[in-house]
């Protein structure tokens, strides 16, 4: 069963969430596809780690063979190409791996090479499969780490955790294609709710089964409990406003490892979200 | 000496434009002969890379200084690649950056970037 | 015009709060919200009337004409992004298409062609204060060009001024860039976690390749100390500003959830964020 974690913005408690869940399974596997800001792997601390380099195609030239005619440039719709003093240059970080340029250019100057964008790290922790995708600082779009994490095949465990890239651009949509169920993690807050309104347009648009965890939950007026009554969404479980766990949480601290209330809460919250998988796919199948 | 500004307005009372990638246009100015020409910087309605775009035009019309209040990491390679030399504006009118320029009052764009470098190590 | 720019790397730190505190305390006439993936601010913005939209176009999509194609499959073998499917016809994913034109120039019989695409409007609330601001349609990624358009359509808006607030994007990508250019100060806000620290970092990084003046608030700075006092030391081995902490007062919560700003009330966490906008301010406009 595989189950995404999303939220409308970042510091949300998106990965607090997924962790948490990942480590009161039975048998489950944790995946961050935050590929830009990957925290999971600060607290699950895994071990026996290996590394899958993740390269993207880049052109390199031949100046010799390049006869400035300046097809590439005036072809390349990221600007990742310019021609200085008879020499053509190329923006790797700029570039979107089209391979527009090495196509069409006329003298077949142009070739292409890997580039390393980013790495998959796969390891466990207390017997947790724990798998990473970080991409390099100032790389343009850490989409193919995700689908080269994806396309492995997850069924060995009977629960896999998906933390997903926060907000509702491409990269999430990515992400969250093949799963069972989407967690959208709101915060109570006037804010939380207008972002939890974009993943909610998100995952219907998906068609996606999901659920709301409200995070950071006290007493008093929360204005994403709110939105959820209003559109009739499924409240799967609250995280209490909790100070404790606010400090737990920034050492890098499983939580539910740590504490036995805090184990309660997010056991609660996972046993909710596989009932609602099962009779989605008893509905499915009756 | 061809020098190249990003300029609000195509006159030559206009501003320094704030921006080197997305500036409306580009104020080329003959030194010696005190001629004027303004050209359209195709690069400004770029979704990326345009500084790169900004700069190559300035390039290719033979620009021999830049000045400019700020400049990007990849402008300044194809910029510096070409053996332009870039130099900081001080204030927002165009005239009085040409004069500083002429007697020699402004300062190199990359003394004022480097110290910076290296903060924050990856 | 002096512009103050605030940015935090993450999201969740508490910018749009600190940045809507600035905008009741200032005297300020022109504001902007860059953050466009989640455009928050105007949800604290009183006093304003309905605001002026005008449509942005993003990247280019591919576009096939069904009457010309002659299903040679070309575009499909060719694009990088698996943006071209099969069924009966040849289609394009818009999602995935990324632009890039290879299929318009690859396609022997001219069908395809790329075509502007609205990816969100721009907004502008135009009364006795100026505030620009866009919001982007699902599935759209944050541009440099948008958040450059933001700006402009302020400043174009405004006139000369005194002093401009900008909430900046989040992230360290081309929106960032585009934010800190043409600005005269940024304002890192950190939150003290592993994970804000390491976010701070990468921005000093990139706002120092502009050479604008840096300052940095911690919020929150009470959930974590150890964490706080490394990011105030961090601060002064490399000679940056460190401009104030800030405390978190479940108080302020409250506030914001009932649609005030933290300045319309009496806490603590008010007098902070009073002290840390008068030495902003000051550093502004000095």
């Amino acid at each position: 069963m595989k189950i995404a974690v999303l939220s409308g913005k970042g510091g949300t408690g998106k990965t607090l969430l997924s962790v948490n869940l990942a480590s009161v399974a039975d048998n489950a596997e944790y995946i961050d596809c935050d590929v830009e800001e990957p925290n999971g792997y600060l607290f699950f601390k895994p071990e026996n780690i290996e590394i899958e380099k993740v390269n993207v195609k880049i052109p390199e030239v031949n100046q010799e063979l390049c006869n400035g005619c300046r097809k590439c440039v005036d072809f390349c719709k990221y600007n990742a190409l310019a021609y200085i003093n008879e020499k053509l240059v190329i923006f790797d970080d700029i570039c979107h791996s089209c391979s527009g340029c090495t196509l069409f250019c006329p003298q077949n100057a142009l070739t292409e090479k890997e580039k390393n964008i980013g790495e998959i790290q796969r390891g466990i922790s207390n017997g947790i499969n724990i798998t990473t995708g970080i991409m390099n600082t100032g790389e343009a779009s850490g989409t193919s780490i995700i689908k080269n994490i994806l396309k492995e095949d997850f069924n060995k465990k009977d629960i896999t955790i998906i933390d997903s890239p926060p907000g509702s651009a491409c990269i999430v949509m990515e992400t969250i294609k093949d799963v069972d169920y989407c967690i959208l993690v709101a915060e109570p807050t006037l804010f939380g709710v207008h972002n939890l309104n974009m993943v909610h347009e998100l995952v219907n648009l998906f068609g996606k089964s999901y659920g709301v965890v409200l995070n950071k939950d006290f007493d008093g007026k929360n204005p994403a409990e709110d939105f959820c009554l209003d559109n009739n969404i499924k409240i799967l479980g609250r995280i209490p406003f909790d100070s404790e766990l606010g400090k737990i949480n920034s050492e890098g601290i499983i939580a539910a490892r740590e504490n036995e209330k805090y184990k309660k809460i997010f056991s609660n919250i996972l046993q909710r979200v596989i009932k609602e998988v099962e009779q989605g796919e008893a509905i499915i199948n009756s | 000496m061809r020098i190249v500004i990003p300029v609000e307005e195509k006159s030559m009372g206009s501003n320094v434009s704030e921006i080197f990638g997305r500036t409306p246009y580009f104020l080329i100015y003959d030194k010696e002969n005190k001629k004027e020409e303004f050209i359209e910087n195709t690069a400004s309605n770029s979704r990326g890379g345009a500084g790169i775009k900004a700069a190559q035009i300035v390039v290719d019309n033979k620009g021999d200084v830049l000045l400019t209040p700020q400049c990007g990491r990849n402008a300044t390679d194809v910029i510096k690649g070409a053996e332009i030399k870039i130099y900081k504006t001080e204030s927002r009118s165009v005239k009085e950056n040409i004069e500083k320029f002429n007697t020699g009052t402004l300062l190199p764009l990359d003394n004022i970037h480097s110290g910076f470098h290296g903060h924050g190590e990856k | 015009m002096k512009q103050l720019l605030i940015l935090s790397g993450k999201g969740g730190t508490g910018k749009t709060t600190i940045a809507s505190s600035f905008i009741k305390l200032s005297s300020a006439k022109a504001f902007a919200d860059c953050d466009v993936d989640a455009p928050n601010l105007h949800l604290v913005m009183e006093d304003f009337s309905t605001p002026k939209i005008s449509d942005y176009y993003g990247l280019d999509k591919a576009y096939i004409n069904q009457d010309k194609c002659v299903k040679c499959g070309l575009c499909m073998e060719n694009c990088r992004f698996d943006a071209i499917g099969l069924r009966d016809n040849y289609e394009v994913d818009y999602f995935e298409c990324e632009g890039c034109g290879v299929c318009e120039e690859i396609c022997p019989v001219d069908a395809i062609e790329l075509r502007p695409v609205i990816a969100g409007e721009l907004k502008l609330y135009d009364d006795k204060k100026i505030f620009s601001t866009a919001q982007l349609k699902m599935g759209n990624g944050n541009s440099g060009l948008l958040v450059t358009e933001v700006k402009k359509q302020m400043k174009t808006a405004i006139g000369e001024t005194e002093i401009a607030i900008i909430d900046g994007s989040p992230g360290i990508g081309c929106p960032v860039i585009a934010s800190i250019s043409g600005v005269d100060m940024v304002l890192i806000v950190v939150e003290p976690s592993i994970s804000g620290i390491n976010d701070m970092k990468r921005i000093i990084n990139t706002a120092g390749n502009f050479g604008t003046k840096i300052a940095i608030c911690v919020n929150k700075y009470d959930t974590n100390i150890e964490k706080s006092n490394e990011i105030k030391d961090f601060a002064d081995k490399y000679d940056i500003k460190f401009i104030g902490n800030i405390p978190f007062d479940i108080e302020a919560v409250k506030a914001i959830n009932s649609g005030k700003s933290i300045v319309d009330i009496d806490c603590k966490a008010r007098e902070a964020i009073e002290d840390v906008y008068k030495k902003t301010i000051n550093m502004l406009i000095k």
